[in-house]
């Protein structure tokens, strides 16, 4: 956003009649300090905020928290009814979709952001550009409308027969378990529409930091007769190395707590650990989004806002550690990043 | 002291014949290709089935009458959940725009890299990494427990949560392309501060700044996670600002929440209007956001 942002400042120009000089001295004098303490409040506002959502989070769960203890991190199934507010089989199922999505995603976005930075026209490369950012813009909720209609049953009656009735089929990990459904709403499902999501955004990024390779080096390469293939994996790829493995994150923070799309498509299986990718199963996001407001004792809506906390924390850390790195990144290609 | 540094050990060159290079060129270039044109269908098939699928739905009910409260009846449309979505969205922007604004304002005039401005870029940073279904969360445990209803109004909140660091961020960065050059002579006419900061600092930028509001905007449009248990939905019109049909009074029918209500039941009639629904929040937020691109965009060389 950033970059568009600047090319659309750009027609901003000068300003004409700016600011007169005015002879009224003492509303001058006050003027200055009311709008700063205004920004400055503002500002700080926004950290304190921020920190409240934390501290809220906490204060609330603290009835599941305190009354619970380590039940809801040690136990599997999430079942208000027979007192179980497990959050392992949701963390299994967050994490495995995610992981499905990143390994579809991943690859995919670099490959393009190869062709947006060096196989083509810039012309043509703002075009497709713009076309996979678009992805960014498209509401998770209809992201699960389509994944409920469309890739649903392409899934249960094309690709998951077809891959289950290959040598992959009998592999652990993708051989179908207990809970296996058809394979229609699964965890595969769900994380490759997750992988559509988080496309753009790591081809953003990607794309960003491969333009930040200086071309000299590039040209360096290509006048040794290196292949447009060997200057990307053995300049770019490398010189852009931990910008992506940035970019890798941001995309990791977002399929983690996607909630909407996830949870038309992973199947709402609350008791049970997927054995297989083609399970259904759940993730945190999706079981607060589809129990919360059907929670009605106390004890089920904090056990359930201490779910929130879990992802929360886990985000977090995630998002620390993408912008640690990319700040060393930054600092060692000398602010560029 | 005339040793030159030895070279690093290397390992020994592979020898590949030029066609085999040329050829994992050409499979990594077609494999690029593969890959833009696969991500650009999935835009496409995205796009082409919440057209065809929606479109059948527009029609005059679906904008004039409210949602069905009978799920067997096949009347109703959206009219209600669309008026929602508007408010809904309305009012995070009031909140967070101003808010979001002075905060971008402090990061790029007055903060700038001191210790305070640091920290507060670095949680505005995180929390937009946030979930939005934790912001939703959040807003119930601060509005709607304690007042012990649901509310248009905390539906709001949870949005403007999710677009106060956005916009911060992006005045911030719209502010800082300003050159210098433009606050010191404004500075030197003998302005204060804040006249600089606003008429020729901001002026400067307003192409920008409104883009980057719009974008923030249209960004959290089409959010369902945080309206789950802050805004609800209800099969009635808004009917006002108190009371239990109003905004800061209870449960306010809102498109998002709505779809995701309709499109998991079985009744086809219901299910039509969910997308009938996708196809407006499509319209609306790509019209938005490739209309504001447009506008900002034409006079680029100017």
């Amino acid at each position: 956003m950033s970059t568009v942002d600047s090319e659309l400042l750009s027609n901003a120009g000068a300003p004409r009649g700016s600011a007169k000089a005015e002879p009224r001295g003492h509303r001058i004098r006050i003027g200055d300090p009311i709008f700063r303490g205004l920004a400055t409040g503002s500002g700080i506002f926004l950290a304190v905020a921020m920190v409240g959502l934390g501290v809220v989070l906490v204060v609330d769960s603290w009835p599941a928290i305190s009354g619970l203890g380590t039940h809801v991190l040690t136990t599997v199934a999430w079942s208000p009814t027979t007192h179980e507010y497990g959050a392992l089989a949701a963390l299994a199922g967050t994490f495995l979709s995610t992981l499905v999505a990143m390994v579809i995603a991943v690859p995919l976005a670099l490959v393009i952001a190869l062709l947006l930075v060096e196989l083509v026209h810039p012309k043509v490369s703002r075009v497709v550009g713009t076309i996979i950012e678009m992805l960014a813009s498209i509401p998770s909720i209809v992201f699960g409308m389509v994944g409920l209609f469309v890739i649903v049953p392409f899934m249960q009656d094309h690709f998951v027969p077809w891959i289950l009735g290959t040598p992959l089929g009998s592999l652990p990990g993708i051989k179908p378990g207990t809970q296996f459904a058809g394979g229609g709403v699964s965890v595969f499902t769900a994380g490759v529409v997750l992988a559509f999501m988080i496309l753009p955004f790591i081809t953003a990024v990607s794309r960003d930091v491969m333009k930040m390779v200086p071309q000299v080096t590039k040209e360096a390469g290509y006048g040794m007769g290196s292949t447009t293939w060997e200057v990307m994996r053995k300049i770019s790829l490398r010189y852009a190395n931990s910008g992506i493995v940035g970019a890798v994150f941001i995309g990791l923070g977002r399929a983690l707590g996607e909630t909407m799309a996830v949870a038309f498509l992973i199947g709402s299986v609350y008791t049970a650990i997927p054995h297989s990718i083609f399970d259904p199963g759940t993730s945190i996001a999706s079981l607060i989004a589809l129990n919360f407001s059907e929670a009605t004792d106390k004890l089920t809506v904090s056990a359930l806002i201490e779910l929130g906390l879990i992802l929360f924390v886990i985000t977090i850390l995630f998002q620390i550690a993408a912008q640690a790195w990319l700040r060393r990144v930054q600092r060692a290609t000398g602010g560029r990043a | 002291m005339s040793a030159v540094a030895p070279l690093p050990e290397q390992a020994p060159l592979r020898h590949r014949s030029v066609a085999s290079r040329k050829a994992a060129d050409l499979v990594v270039k077609v494999l690029s290709w593969i890959g833009a044109l696969f991500g650009m269908s999935v835009m496409a098939l995205v796009l082409y089935e919440v057209v065809i699928r929606g479109i059948k739905a527009w029609n005059w009910a679906f904008f004039t009458q409210p949602t069905p409260q009978d799920f067997m009846s096949t009347s109703g449309g959206m009219a209600n959940a669309i008026v929602g979505t508007l408010i809904i969205t309305a009012g995070a922007a009031l909140i967070a725009i101003p808010i979001g604004f002075l905060a971008g304002v402090y990061l790029a005039e007055y903060g700038r890299n001191g210790r305070t401005a640091t920290g507060i870029r670095m949680v505005a940073n995180v929390v937009m990494g946030v979930p939005s279904i934790i912001v939703g969360v959040f807003a119930f445990a601060i509005l709607v427990k304690p007042l012990q209803h649901y509310s248009g109004f905390a539906g709001s909140v949870a949005l403007a949560f999710l677009m106060l660091p956005v916009m911060a961020r992006t005045t911030e960065d719209i502010l800082n392309l300003v050159p210098n050059e433009l606050r010191e002579s404004g500075l030197a006419m003998g302005a204060p501060r804040w006249r600089v900061t606003l008429r020729v600092v901001c002026k400067a930028a307003r192409g920008g700044l409104i883009t980057g509001a719009t974008l923030a905007v249209v960004r959290v449009a089409g959010e369902t996670a945080p309206l789950l248990f802050t805004a609800l939905s209800s099969p009635y019109w808004i009917t006002g600002l108190f009371g239990p049909g109003g905004y800061f009074g209870g449960p306010v029918s809102n498109l998002t929440k709505t779809i995701f209500d309709f499109a998991g039941q079985p009744y086809p009639h219901l299910q039509a209007l969910a997308w009938g629904g996708a196809l407006f929040i499509i319209v609306f937020v790509l019209g938005l956001n490739i209309l504001v691109r447009l506008l900002f965009q034409r006079g680029k060389e100017w």
